[in-house]
């Protein structure tokens, strides 16, 4: 349609003071040293990354089979009938699954407010300030915490009780509330900063339509912010598969899964288990257990899932998605 | 008779046609359309400030008015609005006809994206911001809508693009979704969709790609689909918050001529940074300068004889 005018072609060669500008021999001895040192140190964690993967690798694969990993657990001090820890793996599964299902909804809930409302903005710090302490918390802390909670009486629903109402306070559903508190300040930190980063004039676009501020979180923010819930719930899943604590505490340490009686997935949840970690620490050389074998295969499964969800992470946050301009 | 008129009473845009269409047509049009469009981003003529009128500029005012005289439809009374402690609006007394654009010209700072966000009630927004003065639509007090309702009626449309994150179908469907207890089949609001994305000039690229996200297409095409987006709800007046400032030239002019061709059914109030711009688009033109109102009347009389000197030093290139 239109003929531009083009600007005459830049000469061949840049002008002489850039020809020179990024040489090696400008930089001072100390930059040389500080260079040195930041190079030091990457290799080193490259390093140790590559020596922790290889070593589980190494060790992992020569005692994981599959019978390991299709077997229950059975308590037997002769290792050749200890069977395998198929258990524990379903229990790292449950306790993920219910630990995520319980974190997401109020960790995006309170993204939300913090990010949308936050009035009065003294109950905005306190809640801040909340998530911090949630997320500075030891999990053993929260374990004992939980225990202490969920021996009240209240909540016996939740757990075995005894005669005279003893409530037990171990189960599948007081662990994986505890877990989702240790998950809660991941989800509300990458879902709240992803929906800041969302241009104010887009939220006004959906006001300007006639909408309400509940439809357009829901319609527009909350599809928008997909990435950062996505990245939330996924690094939250890491931590609750790699904790510990929470489980010898509040799981029962029991080797199986032990349902209640009763209907199959409350009873289920109601019950007791273990996961990757607990079988881990209680085959190793540092538990009770002398199945150190069995400890690397299991370590070396927990290490795959929890690479598996970094690099799900690494995928969930690269990728590329059209964007509005601030 | 004009050669535009018949073809504009049979719902059929020339300009919005590919080329083909437009070289087959008589001179004017294919004069404008064809090699005079790429004008539209010509710097400022030294002097006085009067341009010379480009091809837009000719185009609006060749384009048939309404059938009826420009009716009022909003107006402000003494509308003055302050940030905390800050005036940002000072008093101003303004009317918004239908069957005209009115531009607010100004440099930055000067209160026109203010006055024009609380056209809408989006000002309300800003928790620091306080309103004196009534805003009129229709002669009812806007305080006395519901905003939502009020906000249905005064469609606005931004300086970045801004598209939802979902199909472009989607998009102009939003305002029409959950309005009451029912919800619209999609059968139901496909022509409505696809009269909306006529309207804004964009359904021609995109007719085919209706399930297509949004945010996938280019600038230009995003701020027409967002002009879609409003019209979709059949708004009585729309606010546009320099509309084209980062867009390129061809862009701005598909959208200059939306808006043209908009005024006679929606009454059309533009703040614009860009002097060619209110030229070629307004029929009125409002200087606003550090939260007043300068100087307010026809455009043409605006920029060519201006009353007040400091609209003469603004529309001259003095400051801003």
């Amino acid at each position: 349609m239109s003929t531009h005018a083009h600007a005459p072609a830049p000469p061949a060669s840049g002008p002489p003071s850039l020809v020179h500008r990024r040489g090696e021999e400008s930089w001072s001895r100390g930059d040389k040293i500080g260079v040195g040192l930041a190079w030091a140190a990457g290799i080193l964690l490259c390093a140790l990354a590559a020596a922790i993967v290889l070593y589980m690798l190494f060790r992992g694969l020569q005692y994981l089979s599959l019978t390991l990993l299709a077997s229950h657990p059975l308590p037997s001090l002769d290792q050749t009938k200890s069977g395998g820890f198929l258990d524990p793996i379903e229990g790292t599964v449950i306790l993920t699954i219910l630990g995520t299902a319980i974190a997401t909804p109020i960790g995006v809930g309170i993204a939300v407010w913090l990010s949308e409302y936050a009035r009065p903005s003294w109950l905005a710090r306190a809640v801040e300030s909340g998530v911090e302490i949630v997320a500075g918390t030891p999990s053993i802390v929260l374990a004992i915490f939980g225990l202490l909670v969920f021996q009240q009486s209240v909540f016996g629903f939740l757990s075995f009780t005894a005669e005279g109402n003893a409530v037990f306070g171990r189960s599948f559903f007081t662990a994986g509330a505890m877990m989702a508190l240790i998950a809660l300040p991941l989800i509300v930190g990458s879902t709240r900063e992803a929906l800041q980063s969302i241009p104010s004039h887009v939220r006004e676009a959906s006001y300007a339509l006639g909408k309400d501020r509940i439809s357009t979180i829901r319609r527009v923010l909350l599809p928008a912010s997909r990435r950062g819930i996505g990245t939330g719930v996924t690094l939250g899943m890491g931590r609750i598969v790699g904790d510990t604590a929470i489980v010898v505490i509040l799981l029962g340490a029991s080797q199986q899964i032990q349902p209640e009686n009763g209907t199959p997935v409350w009873g289920l949840l109601k019950g007791t288990g273990s996961t990757l970690t607990t079988y881990v620490y209680n085959n190793s050389p540092a538990g009770e257990g002398g199945a150190p074998q069995k400890a690397y295969a299991a370590a070396f499964v927990l290490l795959v899932i929890v690479i598996f969800l970094n690099f799900a992470v690494d995928l969930i946050a690269r990728r590329k998605e059209p964007t509005w301009t601030r | 008779m004009d050669p535009l008129i018949p073809a504009e009473e049979e719902g059929f845009d020339p300009l919005r046609e590919p080329m083909s269409v437009a070289a087959q047509l008589p001179p004017p049009v294919r004069r404008i359309a064809v090699e005079e469009a790429p004008t539209v981003a010509q710097p400022p003529a030294a002097g006085n400030g009067h341009v010379a009128p480009t091809a837009v500029a000719a185009l609006a005012k060749r384009m048939p008015r309404a059938d009826t005289a420009p009716l009022e439809r909003m107006r402000t009374e003494a509308l003055s609005i302050a940030y905390g402690q800050k005036l940002a609006v000072n008093q101003v007394s303004l009317t918004v006809r239908q069957g005209e654009v009115l531009a607010l010209i100004g440099p930055s700072g000067c209160g026109k994206t203010t006055l024009l966000r609380s056209l809408n009630r989006l000002v309300d927004l800003t928790p620091a911001a306080s309103r004196g003065g009534k805003i009129l639509l229709d002669g009812e007090d806007v305080d006395l809508f519901d905003v939502t309702h009020l906000r249905r009626r005064v469609g606005m449309l931004f300086q970045q693009p801004n598209p939802f994150p979902m199909s472009i179908f989607d998009n102009v469907a939003y305002g029409l979704r959950e309005r009451g207890s029912k919800k619209p089949s999609k059968r139901e609001l496909e022509p409505v969709v696809v009269a909306a994305l006529e309207r804004a000039g964009l359904l021609e690229e995109v007719k085919d790609n209706l399930d297509h996200p949004a945010l996938a297409l280019s600038g230009g095409q995003q701020q027409r689909l967002c002009i879609a987006r409003s019209l979709a709800v059949q708004p009585e007046v729309l606010l546009l918050d320099e509309p084209c400032s980062a867009l390129d030239p061809i862009s701005t002019q598909v959208i200059e001529e939306t808006i043209v061709s908009l005024r006679s059914e929606i009454a059309i109030v533009i703040v614009t940074h860009n002097l060619q711009q209110a030229q070629r688009v307004a029929d009125h033109v409002a200087f606003m300068y550090l939260g007043d109102l300068v100087e307010y009347g026809e455009a043409e009389r605006v920029f060519g004889s201006p009353v007040a000197e400091r609209t003469r030093e603004y529309v001259s290139g003095g400051f801003g």
